[in-house]
């Protein structure tokens, strides 16, 4: 055979690889819109579950999930920040340094249900925070802390290492060069990092099963020490706990849930883009 | 002048604390696993809850075997191997390599999408589509089996393969294909006789960590696998694996007891197991760097 035959064939089975890839993506997009946005009203937005979840809205879910996320990113941004601030301007190639990037890279691969463990021993048992907001946010900013650092690295590390050198010169002192010269221009990359890990704790269910997701509850919380009802857990307790739900509410809820953090991802990609598209230097 | 320089020392040891704070965390997940798990190996060896069959946490009397549990977990894990790994390294291959740069930013976007889709949301459609599909086209007496949780992992782990797999890629030197190129070589040539080597480090890393994604992915295969507590014998039985276990039983168990150790023992094997996954594969990517 003509090796631009074989080359033909390879890239055709290459491209329909990628096919199988991208091909679910859109089926699971469309199916959730197909059935989930006639689902959809203000009503259901904003008012009450009723009669065991079968009727009325997810409100609730909706509020209790916006708490957590806000909550979360409280915790997790200065942390994160600070930490990507250590590493890229502070830290020497030495042994901490590899720890830190071992413990990064560890963070970001233990499973999302040993989180839950995690917050449940540490933050509502041993800490005495109880079944609570407060719990479920300090494990999804634990849980969030990588993708931030990450993100606030890339960002830092992509700002000239003149912009530096001129402040240094110029006989500021370090921290007051990162403060003027280096943060400003890495914010916008910050903040993509940051509303991406929104996004990832808006949708996690697991960290918050045993730490703050209640099934029903009649109020709003009031204070941080409050259980919540949570979307991701309201999915999932509607489509495996709760019999004769109609079809139609339980897609409803997808789509709002993907709606959610789909307008957070959206909302990333145009930032980081017009950023690209900004840079100067 | 005085009061700046205290300002801005605060600030660096702040800055300093927030640096090992990673550090910090990984210690005590660590530690506050093994405080609520360790007593549990008092009242159970290790022998018997690591090779026991049988997984009755609430009869009388208890038994606590999670064999059953670890093959389940094996089971998807390696079904998900086999639906991911080969199509997301093509993929890979595809974006940064054939595609044209238009193309390749539609498909980059819609693999982040993929991994912006919540675990949740991904285990509620395969109830409402896969499920049915697999129970219809295999004829069995219910569609939560393994295979239609190996199906959706493998789908879950795709972009991390494919990102770290397409980062691999892109950092072979350009030189190495123009070489290849310059001596005849098809552009196919030059990828599977010369890139796929230099990038293979990398490669594995991100199959690895996208193996360690399969086996702590908790929701959707709780919502898909059907969760029985039996050794499964082929992909299409249901099985349970280690995480839906933990997750769908930590809510009733009383606290302090037996059952509620026990979870937290199999989350430290959770623990340890995706520890050395990823220490593993940062061996591999770092060795690509250098």
């Amino acid at each position: 055979m003509k090796t631009t035959t074989k080359q033909k064939i390879a890239f055709s089975i290459l491209f329909l690889c990628t096919i199988i890839v991208v091909l679910p993506v859109l089926f699971v997009l469309g199916v959730i819109i197909k059935n989930g946005a006639k689902g959809i009203s203000w009503q259901f937005l904003t008012t009450m579950p009723s009669d065991g979840m079968r009727q009325g809205g997810i409100y609730p879910a909706i509020v209790g999930t916006l708490y957590l996320v806000s909550l979360s990113i409280v915790f997790s941004l200065p942390v994160g920040v600070m930490a990507a601030i250590y590493l890229n301007e502070y830290a020497k190639d030495n042994l901490l340094t590899r720890l830190i990037r071992l413990a990064i890279v560890n963070l970001a691969g233990v499973s999302s249900v040993v989180y839950g463990l995690f917050g449940l021993a540490l933050f509502v048992t041993f800490m005495k925070f109880g079944v609570s907001i407060l719990s479920g946010a300090l494990t999804l900013a634990i849980m969030n802390l990588p993708v931030i650092i990450t993100a606030s690295r890339e960002a830092l590390a992509s700002v000239p290492y003149s912009f530096r050198e001129v402040s240094l010169s110029l006989g500021l002192s370090r921290w007051q060069t990162i403060r003027h010269s280096v943060l400003p221009f890495a914010i916008p990359g910050i903040l993509t990092g940051a509303i991406l890990s929104l996004a990832r704790a808006a949708g996690e269910t697991a960290p918050i099963l045993f730490t703050v997701a209640a099934f029903y509850l009649p109020n709003l919380p009031v204070s941080v020490f409050d259980q919540a009802m949570a979307l991701p857990y309201h999915l999932y307790i509607i489509s495996t706990q709760i019999p004769n739900i109609s079809i139609q509410t339980r897609y409803a809820t997808a789509f709002v849930l993907v709606g959610i953090v789909f307008t957070m991802n959206i909302i990333a990609v145009i930032l980081r883009s017009r950023l690209r598209k900004k840079k100067k230097w | 002048m005085k009061l700046r320089q205290i300002k801005e020392f605060v600030i660096e040891k702040l800055i300093f604390l927030s640096g090992i704070a990673s550090i910090l965390f990984v210690v005590l997940i660590f530690v506050f696993l093994l405080k609520e798990g360790i007593a549990f190996f008092r009242e159970v060896p290790a022998k018997d809850f690591i090779g026991g069959k049988y997984w009755y946490p609430i009869s009388d009397p208890e038994r606590f075997g999670i064999l059953p549990l670890i093959l389940g977990s094996l089971l998807v894990t390696f079904g998900a191997i086999l639906v991911s790994v080969p199509v997301s390294i093509a993929c890979a291959f595809y974006i940064s390599e054939v595609a044209p740069v238009k193309l390749k930013d539609i498909l980059k976007t819609g693999i982040e999408m993929l991994a912006a889709i919540p675990s949740v949301v991904l285990g509620f459609i395969g109830m409402t589509t896969l499920v049915p599909w697999v129970k219809k086209i295999f004829h069995l007496p219910t569609g939560l089996t393994a295979l239609s949780g190996s199906i959706m992992l493998g789908l879950m782990a795709m972009p991390t393969i494919i990102s770290i797999s397409e980062d691999a890629i892109n950092a072979v030197p350009k030189s190495y294909k123009e070489g290849a190129l310059a001596l005849g070589a098809t552009r196919w040539q030059a990828m599977y006789r010369v890139v796929i080597h230099a990038a293979l480090p990398g490669i594995i890393a991100a199959s690895m960590l996208g193996i360690g994604r399969v086996i702590g992915e908790t929701m959707a295969v709780m919502m898909i696998t059907g969760n029985a507590a039996v050794i499964p014998q082929t992909f299409l039985q249901p099985v349970r694996t280690l995480t839906a276990t933990i997750a769908a039983e930590m809510g009733e168990t009383v606290h302090g007891s037996n059952h509620y150790y026990s979870l937290f023992a199999i989350g430290i094997i959770l623990f340890v197991l995706t520890f050395i996954i990823n220490i593993t594969a940062d061996m591999f990517l770092h060795r690509n760097k250098k």
